[in-house]
């Protein structure tokens, strides 16, 4: 009873923050940091299905939520007029025909005898493939980046009742939410790939292997720019609730706002953020009622059985691959889900934001800090440490302006002390997983 | 004449820059390697030491620049090298005790050390953001080349050029400089074979009496040296940019783990092997091909098989295909 005591002290103690920034700060600045803090909290949950549940060491954390942003202009946006027909097909056929290479030179080197005509003929199946691909590829590329370049030059979504609707009114576009579990689909269908080839790989490789995997998937929304963009970015992404100017425009709005005592601004300002939070809310309740029972489920005996012993487990018959295997897509395919919302919150997607640094250790940190293999830790880590990871430089920049008020304005230490807060909460966030790590390494929550 | 000049093109473009890539990956993946077989663990933290190495030579070589002191045509980077080095070596035996000791003693997992690593590299990595900040910084000085295009082509009368930067001259000397006496010492001093030993089979090398703190302090020292080293090459031949130094985490660890972690002339050998599959299959081999088919078969396109921004991608293939077919990496590496 005292533990349950204990975590509810703890959330109500995270709660407590955010209340207190509301009333410090503004309640506009609370709330932005929960709707982050709501997401963080899912993709932790997604790597603590990982990592907790079942010791898998993935640091590609990143290229899954970079995916499932992906997915949010692929679905969310509004179609390219004329990009599929231009080149379009044309490239999903190239993608199709590397895909086809890539399983005939697999086959090839399955059926085939070992020996010197198996290694030329996959060598040649792949050479030849690569060319045919290109040769497809290239030209399909060009005419769709050759459409509008200033604006498009993308594939765009598949929203196509946003194209017929009336672009000049601004209004809540519910299509979008579909972004969010495809981008789940995305960023699973990544991981059943990235999973069939390197889950046989030991702890550490498979560490340095999903680091890298998601180096390329940033490298190619970076540079892929009929996809979407490349960093030309892509913005105004439709959103699944109303525009604060809309808002603002209702009579009704601002009436109930002034029955509050709030001008038509603030409030409308608040709504939006209020409803992505009862949004984003929703989600990670429903996820994580899920990996509860998945928790508690003969399954999630078996994965916790298979990270304490794998040799046991094999020998209890489990196929631990295949388990592996299908924890990473789930956990993956969270992270995905995550990363559609935060695109969906930003209205845009900036493929040059994404570093390792904030969407893989930071969200590694979370499920640590929490208490890795249990899912109310790995909330409330996403919670505490996002806080923490926004809240730093303020109190950082206080810190300082305290340290330094004796020196004189202009003194150049003050002033590249003063530069460097926003390096700070790095140092801070690294103090923070070392001192939990060292006097409570079960995490804040541990498992039971 | 055309194959001379195909020759010459290629070492240009391909040869030398990868040569010199090389051997700052293998001075990086070394020391990766090293902590690897005596601390048993893989240090995330390891693109960050080498970025605070190079940061501490950088800030010197500034200092000496504005004092007036110089090399001649020597970049003055390579006079505040041992200040670097003695800098980062203060760092990682600092962290050591902080930090990795307690989980030393506590036998904790090798996995625990890994995520106690990433804590080190979040750190390091505002440490030196927090001193120098997160841009480039140039700080190679001296004669910019050994021989320029313009100087070769008068030599030797070719219509190509061959340019040697003076930066890449100094990594393959000091990095032949470096591992020559890395391995003499692993090879020849009693400290050496007592690391070795160590790393071979710790139980038993404890047993014969080594004393297991003074095998890992030398260790750090080592990584310490090689890591500022690295970084410091790297930075002369490039620039030196906090962000590049942890992006170069993947292709040193790729190289570590295609030579076989734990086993430093494999650090050497994967070095290479990630070093020339980058450079040649990012290079577009049009102006090679040019000299040497004949004139209606030449290319139309720039016979450039990936773009450069998919560097990762070769790395990270690399490391794939030789992990599939030989699971320890090209010479035996240990696994823990």
């Amino acid at each position: 009873m005292s533990e349950t005591t204990k975590n509810i002290a703890l959330f109500a103690l995270v709660a407590g923050l955010f209340i207190a920034t509301g009333m410090m700060q503004s309640w506009n600045a609370s709330l932005t940091i929960l709707n982050m803090a709501l997401i963080s909290a899912i993709m932790a949950l997604g790597v603590n299905l990982q990592w907790g549940f079942a010791g898998l060491f993935n640091v590609g954390v990143m290229g899954f939520v970079a995916l499932g942003g992906l997915a949010t202009v692929l679905i969310g946006a509004k179609p390219v007029e004329g990009a599929w027909t231009a080149g379009g097909f044309q490239i999903l056929l190239a993608l199709v025909l590397g895909a086809a290479t890539i399983v005939a030179a697999i086959l090839a080197y399955a059926k085939l005898p070992a020996g010197r005509i198996r290694n030329i003929g996959v060598l040649a199946i792949l050479l030849v493939g690569f060319f045919v691909y290109r040769a497809v590829f290239d030209p399909g590329v060009a005419a769709v980046e050759a459409i509008n370049p200033a604006t498009n030059g993308n594939l765009g979504g598949l929203n196509w009742l946003a194209a017929a609707r009336d672009s000049s009114v601004r209004q809540a576009d519910l299509f979008v939410l579909l972004a969010w579990p495809v981008g789940g689909l995305l960023a699973a269908g990544a991981a059943w790939i990235i999973g069939k080839t390197a889950l046989g790989l030991r702890s550490d490789y498979l560490a340095i292997a999903t680091l890298g995997i998601a180096e390329i998937i940033i490298a190619i929304m970076k540079n892929e720019d009929w996809l979407a963009r490349g960093v030309k970015n892509v913005s105004g992404l439709p959103r699944p609730v109303p525009y604060e100017v809309t808002l603002q425009d209702s009579a009704s709005f601002v009436d109930r706002a002034a029955g509050l005592g709030l001008d038509a601004t603030t409030a409308s300002t608040l709504w939006v953020k209020t409803l992505y939070a009862g949004l984003f809310a929703v989600v990670l309740i429903l996820l994580l009622v899920m990996a509860q029972a998945a928790l508690k489920s003969p399954w999630g005996r078996m994965m916790r059985a298979i990270r304490d012993n794998e040799v046991a487990a094999q020998a209890m018959g489990k196929d631990v691959t295949k388990r592996h295997l299908q924890i990473f897509i789930l956990g993956s395919a969270i992270c995905g889900i995550a990363g559609a919302m935060m695109t969906t919150l930003d209205g845009q997607l900036t493929p040059g934001t994404y570093q390792p640094l904030r969407f893989t250790f930071l969200i590694w940190l979370m499920v640590i800090v929490g208490g890795s293999g249990n899912n109310f830790g790995a909330v409330l880590g996403g919670f505490l440490i996002y806080f923490l990871w926004i809240q730093v430089e303020p109190m950082g920049a206080w810190l300082i302006g305290v340290l330094t008020s004796g020196l004189a304005d202009g003194n150049p230490v003050k002033e590249h002390l003063q530069g460097g807060v926003a390096y700070m909460r790095l140092m801070t966030m690294g103090v923070v997983l070392l001192l939990v790590l060292r006097f409570s390494p079960r995490g804040l929550i541990p498992e039971k | 004449m055309d194959f001379l000049n195909a020759l010459v093109v290629l070492s240009n473009f391909v040869l030398i820059p990868a040569v010199a890539y090389g051997s700052q990956l293998a001075l990086g993946a070394l020391g990766v390697t090293l902590i690897y077989g005596i601390l048993r663990f893989s240090n995330f933290a390891h693109g960050d030491t080498m970025a605070f190495g190079t940061m501490i030579v950088v800030l010197v070589t500034y200092l000496f620049q504005s004092w007036g002191i110089s090399l001649g045509p020597l970049p003055t980077a390579l006079l505040a090298l041992p200040f670097g080095i003695l800098g980062c070596m203060l760092l990682v035996l600092f962290t050591d005790r902080a930090v990795y000791r307690f989980y030393r003693q506590q036998k904790a997992k090798p996995v625990v050390l890994v995520i106690v690593s990433m804590g080190v590299m979040f750190i390091m990595n505002g440490l030196v953001r927090f001193i120098i900040g997160p841009n480039d910084q140039r700080f190679a000085d001296g004669e910019r080349f050994i021989i320029s295009v313009r100087e070769f082509k008068q030599l030797t009368g070719l219509s190509e050029g061959l340019a040697i930067r003076t930066t890449q001259g100094i990594t393959v000397v000091t990095a032949l400089v470096v591992v020559t006496l890395l391995f003499w010492f692993l090879n020849r001093t009693r400290t050496g074979k007592s690391m070795r030993a160590y790393s071979d089979n710790e139980d038993l090398a404890l047993l014969s009496g080594i004393n297991p703190e003074r095998v890992v302090l030398y260790t750090w020292l080592i990584v310490a040296a090689l890591a500022t080293v690295a970084g410091t090459l790297y930075g002369l031949d490039k620039t030196f940019k906090p962000f590049t130094y942890f992006q170069l985490l993947l292709p040193i660890f790729a190289a570590a783990i295609v030579g076989g972690l734990g086993n430093p002339l494999g650090a050497i050998a994967g070095g290479f092997v990630i070093a020339f599959s980058e450079v040649t299959i990012t290079y577009a081999w049009k102006k090679v091909l040019k000299y040497l088919l004949p004139e209606n078969l030449e290319p139309s396109s720039l016979m450039q098989l990936i773009s450069t921004d998919y560097k990762f991608a070769v790395s990270f293939a690399i490391l794939v295909i030789v992990l599939l077919f030989k699971p320890t990496g090209l010479f035996k590496g240990k696994s823990v």
